[in-house]
């Protein structure tokens, strides 16, 4: 099976087009930064309070939002989180709110206390077996002992129950229920569960309506410090490569080769900005993702440039350059559909948690498999047509 | 040529059952093998739910403590030694970074200036004795810029000691406790997996649990104001004010307390949780032998009077001595409940804090969310996968086989390297695992897409297959050796989830030039010496 059999392209006649569509998108990301007031950073970069909640029936937002007031929190941000078959929201606030008080997890305390109002407190001295952890059921079961093991040894009783708070807390954690059980005696679904061993639990524990499934508190020292960070170490990536690429090549092809790069996270940001979508720091991953991508795809190019560059001693650049992009084109066609395949399904799949980041590498690979044709290419092209007006032909380190 | 093909087989066999024993280990059943799995592959705390926090340590907090008793020890030292001063107080420039510490002496008579160096110079060896300009009666003592850093590194390392002998004793499974940031930061960061009382967790990791008993000179009184006017707004000397709470009402009281503390949480060997007559519980500690002596001092001396149980500078309760006391006490009272009786005890068992903790980021995963994060991971990666590696095949036909087994065998050892340098999966690594295979498919598209291009020129099969991986090596060497110098950076600079990226695609990257470059030859090589002469190749 075979795509393209030798294409004959004259990429560098119709750069512009090109050029001129990067600009656009570029320009109306960067406005719709400049209108939004800079990126839409998320909690772990802007500081604040994150207040993951899912709910067993669908929620009251609104209700929420009053208790929330009550309690003295203002301009908290209530969504739902996922479908809304998930009966999840999400509630965050934000520094000036988070910090005005010398505790960190002021903000996270009233929205606990609140939705326990709300939702209702258990019994006193039971515990919530949809927020308990395995270690937990495992003591518990140990301390009323359902089975009746107590004979048989210390180590044999201490793995059973701890087997079975295990397959217990698996089996509520594992989706249709997602971390909320409604009624105990659903665990009779786990294999080693009698009716004893949940009639033991129900001394113990009880069931609320609501699992705080994730919560992020980020002060603002920490906040600040991550996107310095980012931010210098994505650029000292770049300035490495550069290095990299000159020594290999020549400095040209070092510089077009950041520019597209560049080029590429400043339009996926871009998007961002547009779709009003956070930078998190998974987002962050992904955009380092992108930039090794981008870089692997413009070499390639690059490298068949070289190539012909020592095949074909004299000629037009232009069209050597047109020959490159055209030999390599079925290996950019097929790598970028391969991996827009694999982003893709993550995309679709991976879950929320994940989403942001699969936004990025969709549009990424786009970005990055085009740039190196319409932006790093055109680079070289121009600076070695300058050079050969002034009478030097062009040329590539050997490798 | 048989012979080196074989030879080469052999050692991609070896290296696939290293990295399948590495992975799963020598299990004998099912569950032991999913249990060295589970051992062995470290799932981050956003995979496996947890908490992580990063914290800072306020180290100032010691050099201040350190400052006080210099002051202290300074005024009983010229007592003792009769030099007299008009005034003695210090005098803190915090608006400095770090701040400075000084004590200034006013008042000591010229000819006794010289007693004042050679105590200075004997005894407060972290400090400089200067002149004060303008001022010829007075000196100040300088606590040395290089003595302040050794207890802000010491106060770190401590705390980092005592949080973690706390978190142990609550048997937390695998934390990881490191420093974080930049030197001079001294900041923390305290990683928790799967514990489901994050509040619980932190205020014992926190709790400062600096115990002291000293004896009551008077209170409580209803307010601070009150306190002070029973004095005639000025305290006795060597006393000092501390707030409690009074246990019917719950109103804030006030007591006078001696400075000097009878005995500190540092003179405990030991504290545990017991119960009084009436069964409510209370945490008995015990004394080593200085503090009993000093203990049974203070208490024999005292009958009748009140000993206030003083825990991060608040009174928890302030008992009447019925008797003396040497080695063993009982902290009770304070309306415990049995799990704060013995989160009491456990904080005192394990130490104080030489300096208190302030949170400046807090992460709580919940287990159902790091397991529906898993569960949507591993769906989409595999959907992911096996779109690929079926569009290989279909492109590729026979050699598409060649680039399954490439891409196959690099996520094998990419698993099975990280099993084996402990390394934890995050998302962020994910994110690395992504590149990788994207990277790891270009190598195979770029040989292949090569040696069809061989082909069209005419050249042998065999002569093509060469000519393809030859000249697609370069290439793939540049692609990987850009990205890897990239990640080293990002290694070196990053700090938590960027580190995970890089070292998931560096591991991933190497492992790739292995697949891709030497394993998938070496089945090409086999497959051209079985076929007949001139068949063609299946790409």
């Amino acid at each position: 099976m075979e795509f393209f059999h030798e294409p004959k392209i004259d990429w560098m006649a119709i750069k512009w087009y090109f050029i001129a569509l990067s600009l656009a998108l570029a320009l109306t990301g960067i406005i719709s930064m400049v209108v939004h007031r800079g990126l839409a950073y998320g909690i772990d970069f802007r500081g604040g309070t994150l207040v993951d909640v899912k709910f067993s029936q669908p929620p009251n937002i609104d209700s929420i939002r009053h208790e929330l007031d009550r309690a003295g929190l203002r301009n908290e941000q209530i969504q739902g989180l996922g479908p809304a078959s998930d009966h999840a929201v999400i509630i965050g606030l934000d520094l000036q709110t988070t910090t005005s008080s010398s505790a960190l997890d002021t903000g996270k305390q009233v929205i606990v206390t609140s939705l326990s109002n709300l939702y209702g407190k258990g019994p006193e001295g039971k515990t919530d077996f949809n927020n308990a952890s395995p270690q937990t059921v495992a003591d518990h079961l140990m301390a009323e002992d359902p089975l009746g093991l107590a004979v048989k040894g210390l180590d044999t009783t201490t793995k059973t129950y701890r087997d079975l708070a295990n397959a217990m807390v698996n089996y509520r954690n594992s989706p249709p229920r997602s971390g909320l059980l409604a009624d105990l005696n659903e665990l009779r679904n786990v294999p080693g569960v009698t009716p004893s061993v949940i009639s033991g639990l129900a001394k113990d524990f009880y069931l609320s309506s609501y699992a705080i499934t994730n919560t992020q508190i980020v002060g603002p020292k920490v906040g600040s410090d991550l996107r310095r960070q980012a931010v210098y170490v994505t650029l000292a990536g770049l300035g490495a490569m550069l290095v990299y690429i000159w020594f290999r090549f020549e400095l040209i092809y070092g510089v077009a080769a950041v520019v597209a790069t560049f080029h590429d996270v400043i339009i996926t940001l871009g998007f961002f900005s547009l779709l009003n979508k956070e930078i998190t720091l998974t987002v962050i991953a992904a955009l380092l993702t992108l930039v090794g991508y981008s870089m692997n795809d413009t070499i390639v190019v690059f490298d068949r440039i070289r190539e012909n560059v020592h095949a074909t001693k004299r000629g037009d650049f232009t069209k050597l350059v047109d020959h490159s992009i055209n030999q390599t084109l079925s290996r950019t066609i097929l790598t970028s559909g391969l991996t827009f395949l694999a982003v893709l399904s993550l995309f679709l799949f991976g879950g929320e948690v994940i989403h942001g980041f699969a936004f990025c590498l969709v549009v990424g690979v786009i970005i990055g498999t085009y740039s190196s044709i319409f932006i790093a290419s055109p680079i070289v092209v121009y600076f070695y047509q300058r050079l050969s007006r002034s009478g030097v032909s062009a040329r590539v380190k050997v490798a | 040529m048989e012979t080196k093909i074989r030879g080469r087989a052999i050692f991609i066999l070896i290296v696939v059952v290293i990295c399948i024993l590495g992975i799963i280990g020598f299990p004998k059943n099912l569950q032991e093998l999913k249990d060295n799995v589970h051992n062995r592959i470290h799932l981050g705390l956003d995979l496996q739910g947890g908490t992580d926090q990063i914290l800072q340590v306020q180290v100032e907090d010691a050099v201040n403590i350190t400052a006080g008793e210099a002051l202290d020890r300074m005024k009983d030292e010229l007592k003792a030694k009769n030099v007299p001063y008009a005034d003695i107080q210090s005098d803190d420039d915090k608006t400095r970074n770090p701040p400075i510490h000084r004590i200034v002496i006013k008042g000591v008579p010229q000819e006794r200036s010289a007693d004042l160096q050679a105590l200075a110079t004997d005894q407060f060896s972290d400090w400089d004795l200067v002149r004060v300009p303008g001022d010829v009666t007075a000196r100040e003592l300088v606590l040395k810029t290089s003595s302040a850093a050794t207890i802000r590194n010491q106060a770190l390392v401590q705390a980092m000691e005592t949080i973690r002998r706390r978190i142990d004793a609550l048997g937390v499974a695998e934390p990881t406790i490191a420093e974080y940031g930049q030197q001079g930061d001294f900041e923390l960061v305290v990683q928790l997996p799967g514990v489901d009382d994050p509040t619980r967790v932190k205020d014992i990791m926190q709790s400062t649990a600096l115990l002291e008993l000293k004896l009551v000179q008077d209170g409580p009184y209803p307010s601070r104001e009150a306190a002070l006017s029973a004095h005639g707004g000025v305290l006795p000397p060597d006393t000092e004010l501390i707030p409690g709470t009074n246990e019917q009402n719950k109103n804030e009281v006030w007591y006078v307390l001696n400075h000097i503390a009878a005995v500190t949480g540092r003179d405990l060997t030991g504290a545990d949780v017991s119960h009084d007559q009436a069964g409510r519980p209370d945490v008995d500690f015990t004394l080593n032998r200085e503090g009993a002596e000093r203990f049974g001092r203070v208490t024999g001396a005292n009958i009748g009077k009140q000993l206030a149980i003083v825990l991060d500078n608040r009174v928890f309760s302030a008992p009447e001595i019925h008797g003396q006391i040497t080695d063993r006490g009982q902290i009770s009272g304070g309306n415990f409940t049995p799990q704060s009786a013995s989160d009491l005890a456990l904080v005192l068992r394990s130490g104080a804090l030489p300096a208190s903790i302030k949170t400046l980021s807090d992460e709580t995963v919940g287990p159902s969310l790091g397991a529906d994060s898993i569960r949507h991971g591993v769906i989409a990666s595999i959907v992911g996968l096996v779109a690929v590696m079926g569009f290989m095949l279909v492109y590729y036909r026979g050699s598409g086989i060649n680039a399954d087994v490439a891409l196959s065998l690099n996520l094998l050892i990419l698993v099975a390297a990280m099993a084996w340098i402990g390394a934890t999966l995050t998302l962020p690594g994910i994110a690395g695992v992504i590149l990788t295979v994207g990277m790891g498919v270009d190598s195979n598209v770029l040989i292949f897409e090569r040696i069809r291009e061989e082909l069209r020129l005419g050249k042998a099969v065999g002569a093509a297959v060469a000519a393809g991986f030859e000249q697609a090596f370069r290439t793939i060497i540049d692609t990987h050796v850009t990205t890897v110098v990239s990640a080293a950076i990002l290694f070196a600079f990053g700090t938590g989830p960027i580190r995970g990226f890089a070292v998931t695609l560096t591991i991933g990257l190497l492992a790739n030039l292995f697949t891709s470059v030497f394993v998938s030859r070496v089945i090409f090589d086999y497959e051209l010496t079985r076929r007949e002469r001139g068949a063609a190749l299946s790409i």
